[in-house]
This record gives structure tokens, C-alpha cells and sequence, in this order.
């Protein structure tokens, strides 16, 4: 009924200033203490932070002493550092310097960010040290360079980056070696070192460590190759290997620093952010993507222009293709290929079932996955369920649900510990995906359904779009407790879902309308309430669901009908759309051509071919926030601009379960 | 809108025919259409019905005449029943309802206050000896309290409060169980404060949108918008104020009774001049018993219709209310809330056949509002729903 957000520009509020300031005006006697520091607890809603969010930041939170002395020392050796001249890197060394420090001097805390600059404040110190017999000195090991080849490493090349970072400068340091003089900073620079070893290494130094042994390792292959001819283009490898990694580590550590909270780090974020989508209209591409290809795929015909971006083919010919190679995919475990099957066939359609299908059909997949020798757990099953999943897509694309669950299952394959053993994980892995299933679709499910029926009052004349599963169960419970409402379902072909929903109601006895979507705006002037169901939201409220439904929204919000959106927090997604058109889904375009059963409408039989004809089924629309009243979620009825909250405070959990 | 519908009346119909089959088959529950009248026919012989929150704001900021006393002492009796059922235990004197209803009769005090403090008895005289059971015990008492007087927002939202405050900080952060105990009983000693400070930040966040010169339109008597006022007039902003009637309460004319004590120039406006008035307004302000979920508010009979006018003038509505208000409530329109009724006095009499629109309060969705001045900062309507997401899940 409500339109979400009236346009307020119009309003012309007078802000100056919001949120918790102090007028500076302190002509008032009365107030003492106006504004309430954090930390007394004067706000009336200040209560405790929930308990798994404080063992959360356990972690991050160190004994502050040992850091700030380590940072400390650094800045001395910062000091040295500018005071030696040494070529290029001398005015750029002390420049990253400053932030670092200044950020200890102002005794913001962050977690996970101290690492970094450790790293850095150490890197700092050894240009300046510029000497002596490093290698041996330094106890980390992971700079086995032979110091001839590493000398010729051209010192512009590295200056370039701006943050520095130990693995670069394991290079640089050492082409400084053969200087060797000042073995006095030494010393520091060891205790420095050992500070950072008792030091709980966080993950992204760890992580920068690791990247470091392996840039060298590779650098000291390289060697070993190329005797010592020619060194330069051996070593300028490794180092622009390297970068990408700095790259991440120093922006994690910006992040941390600026947030100052417990957030993932910045590359789990990265993973999170969808890939670009594949354009379909980018013909290299899509050969590429044919030739790795199970499934033989010939593109349709006379696709509309605005959606050519959009993989369409020819379905006549894709199912029994498929089924012919049964025995020849031997890629693809036989639960996988059977909810392939029923995806392309559309056995199986609805989100909630189609993800369900697909969990299942990776558990049954897990059970039967043997590590091959020489191959890690972790790695190689992520690869296997990356293959499950291309081959889904080809039979048909994921849905955003799908798409959550994928994601959920990689972080639980990549968050196994290495301590388990094969079978241990896979019991693991399969009681994730069982709780998947339990928690995030079956009793969130439940959960909507108890919120939403609060919202069903006796004399309700209920109206529904399409199948929704959540809808389906909403209504029969509904109708168990008694009330007293009517439904009426509107449908619209080419699918015509609601034939399925109107049956299953009939069946328990609810007084049911079945209409076509072309009689929308005669019947809603009757209609109080339209719940819909919903393929995902989207963060900025855009509710992503079956074709027709944003037209149902419009003319509700046009009647002022309450429209409540029914859908499970795990199709939220981070990403924002705005139209239907950048990302959709193409169905076949011969069920609109021809009608079942009806000879008589055959107009456009054989038409399909024809140049300047071109049939256009979409499956998805994008319905504007602005005709959502509510969405009904399992953490409760919210309205659609809270979906980013809901987003952003259970993303992790959602991962991580 | 839709009983008009030719397809419902004969729906309907067929509705009652298949109900007439099944009543000689089995029992049935009541028929649909008395059920969904029973909402709108039942006000006038239910006198339960009587809002007591509405009651108590009537009593403290209305300018009252004697039969309407008289009607509302009338109307408190029956509450005494459920009050004793609720208090079952018999080995137990103490009752929450009663100390509840003991602090509620303080006029400064506001209702969430109460209620806390209420439960804050329970804690006192609880003979519990461990964590579980005091939360037990308080559930017991909250959830009493709050079907005592279902009408009242902010006494759920009280109780909600601080039973999150219960759960969250518990035994387990507080070795010690009486440690624990008494520090839940000196936080709930403390939320008066905190309410009053509350006012006091609100005030003083909102003195930025007043400027000199302008014209706020208030309705109804609410405490924090009072406060508002005050330290502007304080503050020697150059405003006037125009007051709504308020009827039936007349809350109205006890605001500008206050403002006129302050020499702040009032102008008392009839409720049905609104639109008349709005063209000299620059700002609305109003308060608010809730606010809910949406980031709308449900407040005094009328707010909904000058957020309307107001909205249609391209005026801003301003709301000031403290962050306890905060409720986890989704009204989807007017009739989606339970009806809190209450007498209305119209000085002469009423035919019986004449139905009385007797609810005290409104919706207002949060398009309509223009910001929330309340004690977590100046705040859009849809960051409400970020507030409570954060406090409650």
C-alpha cells in the first residue's frame, strides 16, 4: 500500500548537521552531561553486543604494549632509514612510513592491521641497514636468493610501490648485500624480528610470508636456469608476481584501519563481489566457453537485441543431446547430472527446490569423492564442485539462491581443517550442507510463515502470483488456524504455476479465484493483502522474481494493497540491479509461439526462423523497492531498505555457519 | 473497498452455503463475516476494550471533565480479574501489574520507565538462585505485564528492553550470581535517567531545525516535544507555536497552557483546521507513542492526517521520540494494530444506534515523515529498521 519512500527532496529538511554532535551553545545549566560517552551507559538501547560477536573480536584484540613498542623501534629505524641517503628508495621509504606510525600515535587499535605494518616497519628498516650478511641474519629463511643475481635487480622497478612489503624487499634488501656495512641496526632488526614472531602472526602477514618463500623459491629456480645471463627479466617475474598479493594486504590493512571492527579480510570480501557475468554477445568468449563446453549448445536464433547478452539456445535439441551423453560424462557424478537433467527438462523449478536438488546432489557427490594421491582435500574438491557447477549452469543458469549456497559450501570446504581426515571432512561437509538445507530453507521457511500469517485477518482476500513455495505453505497454515480469507492466484502463461498452487489449495478446501495476470487491475480493487514470493532481493530492495511479478507490485501499489514479499534471508544478495535487463534469464521462445492445446492459434508455427521475427520469454523481473511494503524474511518483517542490514550483519554468519 | 465486489458477494454466498453443509456435519467455527464485523460492533459494549495507556496519557496531559473521570474509574474496574489471574501464585504476595500500575501513576514518569522499574521489583523480591531462573521469572513477569495492557507500545517495547538487556549481559560475564543481580537491578534504577536524558538530547538535537522565525505546528501534549520547545524558548529562538485542539482529550490545551507560561506566542488551532492553518507552518512536530519497524509511528489520534496535509504542502514533519520507543512492529495500515480504545465524551448524548469511532491513536507510514529526532542522533525513517535489526536479532 505504502510506497516505501516518498520522493523527500522535495521536503527540504533543514539539516546541518546529524547524528551525535554537541551544540555548541552551552547556555544550559541543566544539562550536565548532554551527550553520553560510549562507553557510560546512559542510551537507552546500549546493551551489550550479542556474545558471538565479542568472542569474535577475542582474536584481534592483543595485549596493545608489545606492538606499540615493536612499532616504536620501527620508527626509529624509519628515522635511520631517512638519514642514510641511499639512491632512489631513500625519499620513498620513509613516506609509508608516516601513516604507520601517526596511526599508532593516534592509538586507534586495529586488529589484523598491526601485522601489516609490523611487516612493513621491518621492510623499512633493512634498506636502511643496507648491508651486511642479510641472508644469514635474517631468521625468517625465506630469501635463499644467491646475492649475485639478486644485485642486478633494477632498483626503480621496486620503488614503484608505494606501501612496502617484505616480500618485495626480501629482493631489494639483497641487492643491497654486497654494500655491507652497519652491522649494528642488525641487531634491532633481529629483535624486531623475534617481536613479530611472538607475535600471533594474523592471517594476511602469514599469508605475505608465504607469498614471500614462494616469490623467492621461484626467483631462486629462475637462477638455476638461467645461469646468470640474463638475471633481469628472471627476476623482474617473481617481483610483479608478488604485487598482486601487496596489493590485498595493504588494502586489508587500510580497511581494518579505517573500520576499526572485526571485518573479513579484504580478500574474502573480493571473493564475495560477483565475477562479471559472461556477455554473451562477446563472440571470442563465447567460442571460448564452447570449447570447454560438456554440453553442445547451438545458440538460438533471432534473439532480441536488448538481451543478447543473455545465453539463449536452442532447448529442442540440448535435452536429448545430453541424455545421449550419459556415459561419456564421466566428469560429472551421476546425482549432479540427474538435477542437471531435471533443471534442463524443468522437473525441477522454484528456487528453494532447485537449490535443495543441488545440495543434495553435492552431498550425494561428496559421499562418493576419494581424494586422488597426490592431491589435497581442499583443493581438488573445490575444483570438482566448480566442474558440478559449470555443468549445472550449462543446463540451465543459476539462480541467485543457487548461486549463495555455492559460495557457502566452497568457504565450508576451504575452512576444513587440515587435522581431519578425509572421511572426518566429508562428514562435515555433508552435515553443513544437511544444516543448509535445515536452517536456511526449511525452518526459515517456517519462520516466515509464522510472521507472515500475524498479517492475515479474517475477511482478507489474499491475492498470489505464480507458485512460491514460502506463499504455498503460508496459506495452508493459515488456513489450518482457522481463518477466514480467500486467495486469489494469478497466473500467466507461458508456465502457468499457478495452475499447481491453485490445486494444491482447492485440495484443502480454501475458497480460491484463479485468474489471468490480464484481469490484474479489475480484481485488485477487492484484494487487502498480495504476498509474493521472491528468487532473490537484491540490496538496494529490488525484489528478483518470476516474470509478471513486478506488475502485480505496480498495480497493487497503484490500488494501495499492501505487497509483503516472502523470502528466505539466504537469497539476499549484496549486488544492486535496476532494470531486468543486465542480468535475466532467457527461456525457450517456442512456448510463447505455441499455445498447448490449441490447434487453432498456430500463427506463428514455422515463424520462428524467420529474420525479422523475434520472440523474446523472459523469466525474471525486477521489482522496484518502491512498491514492496514488507519483506517477510526469518529474521522478521522488515521493510525493503533494510535488506543491506540484514545483508551486511549475517553475511559472515551465513557463511560460516 | 472490496465487500462491494459483485464476485466476493457471491464468493460469500457460496462461502456461507458450504459453511450451512458443514455446520449440520461437524462443529464449526463462527461464521466469517461476524468475526471480521466483530472488530468494528464490539467497542461499544466491551468496556475491557479501554485503552489504559491512553487512559494514563489522558489522565496526566488532559484537560479532563468529571463524567469522563467518571467513565474512565469505571473502566479500570474490570481490569481487576485478569490482574489477580496473572498474579497466580499464591504463595507469592507480590504482583508486577500493581507496581507497575504504582509507577505509572507518576506523572513525569514514562510508561517504558515503569515498566522497567516494575520489573525491576520482580528482580528484587525474586527468590531465584541462579541466572535461569531469574530469566524465568522476569519472562513470566514481562510477559505478563505486557498482556496486561496490549494497547501500550512503549510498555512492550520497556519490557523487550530490558529483558535483552537481561539475556545479554548474564551470569556469564558476572561470576558471581548476586553481583549480576544487583548490577541488572542498578541498570534498571537507572533507565529513568536515562529516559530523562534522553529528552534532554533530543532537545537538543532538534534545536538546529528551529529557526528564528518559523512557525511549528505540534499535536497532542508529548513530553519530549514539550522539552523541545522549552529549550528553544530557552535557547531565545524567536518561534510561535500553533497547538492543535486535541480533542477528545484536549491535550492541546494544556501544551499551550506550558508554552504560554514560557511566553512563547501559541495559537490554539481546532483539529478540523488543520489544512486551514498549514499555509503559515513551516514545520510540523509531534511525538510519538511508537516506532515501528517501517520507521513510522504510531501516535495520538490525527498525527496521520496532519503528516497527510503536511505532506501534500511540502511541509516537513518532524517526530521526537526516545529510542525505548523503538518497537519491533510492522503495521501494514490503520486496522493492522490492536484497537486501543477509549471514552469519548462528546457532551451531548449519543443515540445508541450511533456508532462511535472510538480508537486513540493512528498510523503513520514513514513516507510521510520527514526525520526522527531521537537519543541515537537525527535519523531517516528507514534507519530505524537498522536500529532494531542491531538491538533485537
Amino acid at each position: 500500500m505504502d510506497t516505501r519512500r516518498a520522493p523527500r527532496a522535495v521536503i527540504d529538511p533543514k539539516v546541518r548537521k546529524v547524528g551525535f554532535f554537541a551544540p555548541p551553545e552551552p547556555s544550559q545549566s541543566a544539562l550536565p552531561d548532554p551527550i553520553p560517552l560510549p562507553s557510560s551507559s546512559l542510551s537507552p538501547v546500549m546493551i551489550p553486543p550479542p556474545r558471538h560477536s565479542s568472542e569474535n573480536l577475542l582474536p584481534h584484540a592483543r595485549p596493545p604494549a608489545s606492538v606499540v613498542s615493536g612499532a616504536s623501534s620501527v620508527s626509529i629505524e624509519g628515522s635511520v632509514v631517512a638519514g642514510g641517503s641511499y639512491g632512489s628508495s631513500s625519499e620513498l621509504f620513509p613516506a609509508p612510513m608516516s601513516p604507520a606510525s601517526s596511526s599508532y600515535s593516534s592509538s586507534r587499535f586495529v586488529g589484523g592491521g598491526d601485522g601489516d605494518y609490523f611487516l612493513n616497519g621491518v621492510a623499512v628498516a633493512s634498506p636502511g641497514r643496507g648491508g651486511g650478511k642479510t641472508a644469514a641474519s635474517f631468521p625468517r629463511g625465506g630469501f635463499e636468493l644467491p646475492e649475485a643475481k639478486a644485485s642486478s635487480v633494477p632498483a626503480s622497478e621496486l620503488t614503484t610501490v608505494s606501501v612496502v612489503n617484505d616480500s618485495s624487499l626480501g629482493i631489494r634488501e639483497r641487492d643491497k648485500a654486497d654494500n655491507g656495512r652497519g652491522s649494528a641496526l642488525e641487531v634491532k632488526d633481529q629483535t624486531a624480528n623475534s617481536k613479530q614472531k611472538k607475535d600471533k602472526t594474523t592471517k594476511a602477514e602469514r599469508r605475505a610470508l608465504q607469498e614471500a618463500q614462494r616469490a623467492a623459491k621461484a626467483a631462486a629456480k629462475a637462477e638455476g636456469n638461467k645461469a646468470s645471463g640474463t638475471v633481469t627479466s628472471g627476476n623482474a617475474k617473481p617481483a610483479k608476481a608478488t604485487k598482486p598479493p601487496q596489493k590485498v594486504d595493504n588494502a586489508s590493512a587500510a580497511a581494518s584501519e579505517k573500520k576499526g571492527c572485526d571485518r573479513p579480510p579484504e580478500k574474502d570480501r573480493k571473493k564475495d563481489v560477483p565475477q562479471p557475468r559472461m556477455q554473451y554477445d562477446d563472440q571470442s568468449r563465447v567460442e571460448k566457453a564452447k570449447r570447454r563446453a560438456v554440453v553442445k549448445q547451438t545458440e538460438a536464433r533471432n534473439r532480441v537485441e536488448l538481451f543478447r547478452h543473455l545465453p539463449q539456445y536452442e532447448h529442442g535439441s540440448l535435452l536429448p543431446d545430453l541424455e545421449a551423453k550419459f556415459f561419456q560424462l564421466d566428469t560429472v557424478h551421476p546425482a549432479v547430472y540427474k538435477a542437471g537433467l531435471q533443471y534442463l527438462s524443468g522437473n525441477i523449478y522454484g528456487s528453494n527446490a532447485r537449490c535443495i536438488a543441488m545440495l543434495q546432489a553435492f552431498q550425494d557427490a561428496i559421499r562418493d569423492y576419494r581424494v586422488p594421491p597426490e592431491k589435497t582435500l581442499v583443493r581438488d574438491l573445490t575444483a570438482k564442485i566448480s566442474s558440478y557447477v559449470s555443468f549445472l549452469i550449462e543446463c540451465r543458469p543459476l539462480s541467485i539462491s543457487m548461486g549463495n549456497a555455492i559460495k557457502f559450501l566452497k568457504t565450508r570446504i576451504a575452512k576444513l581443517p587440515l587435522t581431519l581426515s578425509e572421511s572426518e571432512s566429508k562428514a562435515s561437509l555433508h552435515s553443513d550442507i544437511e544444516r543448509f538445507i535445515n536452517e536456511k530453507i526449511i525452518l526459515a521457511d517456517k519462520v516466515i510463515v509464522k510472521h507472515a500469517v500475524t498479517k492475515i485477518r479474517d475477511g482478507d482476500v489474499l491475492l498470489t502470483y505464480g507458485l512460491s513455495s514460502a506463499v504455498e505453505m503460508l496459506l495452508l497454515h493459515a488456513h489450518d488456524l482457522g481463518k477466514q480469507f480467500r486467495v486469489i492466484i494469478v497466473d500467466s502463461r507461458p508456465q502457468l504455476r499457478g495452475k499447481i498452487l491453485l490445486r494444491r489449495l482447492v485440495e484443502k478446501g480454501l475458497s480460491c479465484t484463479y485468474t489471468q495476470i490480464n484481469a490484474l487491475s479489475y480484481i485488485m480493487h477487492e484484494v487487502t493483502r498480495v504476498f509474493l514470493g521472491a528468487s532473490s532481493i537484491l540490496s538496494n530492495g529490488t525484489v528478483y522474481s518470476g516474470v509478471g511479478t513486478a506488475c502485480v507490485a505496480m498495480i497493487a501499489h497503484s490500488f494501495r494493497v499492501p505487497v509483503l514479499v516472502c523470502c528466505e534471508a539466504y537469497k539476499f544478495n549484496e549486488r544492486v540491479q535496476l532494470d531486468s535487463i543486465c542480468s535475466n534469464e532467457l527461456g525457450d521462445p517456442e512456448v510463447i509461439s505455441k499455445v498447448l492445446g490449441r490447434e487453432d492459434v498456430n500463427y506463428l508455427d514455422g515463424w520462428a526462423n524467420t529474420e525479422n521475427l523475434q520472440l523474446l520469454n523472459l523469466i525474471y523481473d525486477a521489482t522496484p523497492s518502491d512498491y514492496i511494503s514488507m519483506i517477510v524474511t526469518d529474521y522478521g518483517m522488515v521493510p525493503p531498505t533494510s535488506v543491506p542490514v540484514i545483508v551486511r550483519e549475517y553475511r559472515r554468519e551465513q557463511l560460516w555457519i | 473497498m472490496w465487500w462491494r465486489s459483485a464476485s466476493f458477494i457471491l464468493d460469500r454466498q457460496q462461502n456461507d452455503e458450504a459453511l450451512r453443509q458443514d455446520t449440520s456435519s461437524t462443529i464449526t467455527p463462527p461464521p466469517p463475516t461476524e468475526s471480521s464485523m466483530a472488530m468494528g460492533l464490539a467497542t461499544d459494549h466491551n468496556p475491557n476494550n479501554i485503552s489504559a495507556y491512553y487512559q494514563t496519557r489522558a489522565a496526566h496531559h488532559a484537560v479532563v471533565t468529571s463524567d469522563w473521570l467518571a467513565q474512565a474509574q469505571a473502566a479500570t474496574t474490570p481490569h481487576d480479574p485478569p490482574q489477580s489471574t496473572s498474579a497466580a501464585d499464591p504463595d507469592k504476595p507480590f504482583s508486577v501489574i500493581d507496581e507497575f500500575n504504582n509507577w505509572r501513576r507518576l506523572p513525569d514518569l514514562a510508561e517504558a520507565v515503569a515498566a522497567i522499574r516494575a520489573l525491576a521489583a520482580v528482580i528484587r523480591s525474586s527468590q531465584a538462585s541462579t541466572m535461569m531462573q531469574l530469566e524465568i521469572e522476569l519472562k513470566k513477569a514481562s510477559d505478563s505485564l505486557k498482556a496486561w495492557d496490549t494497547t501500550s507500545i512503549s510498555l512492550t517495547a520497556g519490557c523487550d528492553l530490558f529483558m535483552r538487556y537481561v539475556t545479554r549481559t548474564s551470569a556469564l560475564e558476572y561470576e558471581d550470581f548476586n553481583s549480576a543481580k544487583s548490577r541488572l537491578i542498578e541498570r534498571a534504577e537507572k533507565f529513568g535517567e536515562i529516559s530523562h536524558k534522553a529528552r534532554k538530547i533530543i532537545a537538543m538535537l532538534s534545536q538546529e531545525f528551529i529557526f528564528d522565525g518559523c512557525t511549528i505546528l505540534v499535536h497532542g501534549f508529548s513530553r519530549v516535544v514539550f522539552e523541545v520547545l522549552k529549550l528553544a524558548a530557552q535557547n531565545k529562538k524567536l518561534f510561535r507555536v500553533f497547538c492543535t485542539e486535541g480533542r477528545p482529550d484536549r491535550t492541546g490545551l494544556r501544551l499551550s497552557n506550558e508554552l504560554a507560561k514560557l511566553d512563547v506566542p501559541v495559537k490554539i488551532v481546532i483539529d478540523s483546521a488543520v489544512a486551514y492553518t498549514m499555509d503559515e507552518v513551516d514545520m510540523v512536530f509531534v511525538g510519538a507513542d511508537g516506532v515501528v519497524e517501517s520507521g513510522g509511528i504510531i501516535n495520538m489520534m490525527g498525527t496521520y492526517q496532519i503528516a497527510l496535509v503536511a505532506n501534500s504542502m511540502n511541509k516537513p514533519v518532524y517526530v521526537a521520540a526516545e529510542s525505548y520507543k523503538f518497537a519491533r512492529l510492522y503495521p501494514l495500515d490503520q486496522k493492522d494494530l490492536a484497537p486501543a480504545l477509549r471514552p469519548i465524551d462528546f457532551g451531548v448524548p449519543i443515540p445508541s444506534k450511533v456508532e462511535v469511532e472510538r480508537s486513540a491513536r493512528d498510523y503513520t507510514p514513514p513516507q510521510y515523515l520527514t526525520l526522527l529526532f531521537t537519543d541515537l542522533g537525527v535519523l531517516t525513517p528507514s534507519v530505524v529498521s537498522d536500529e532494531l535489526i542491531q538491538l533485537y536479532l
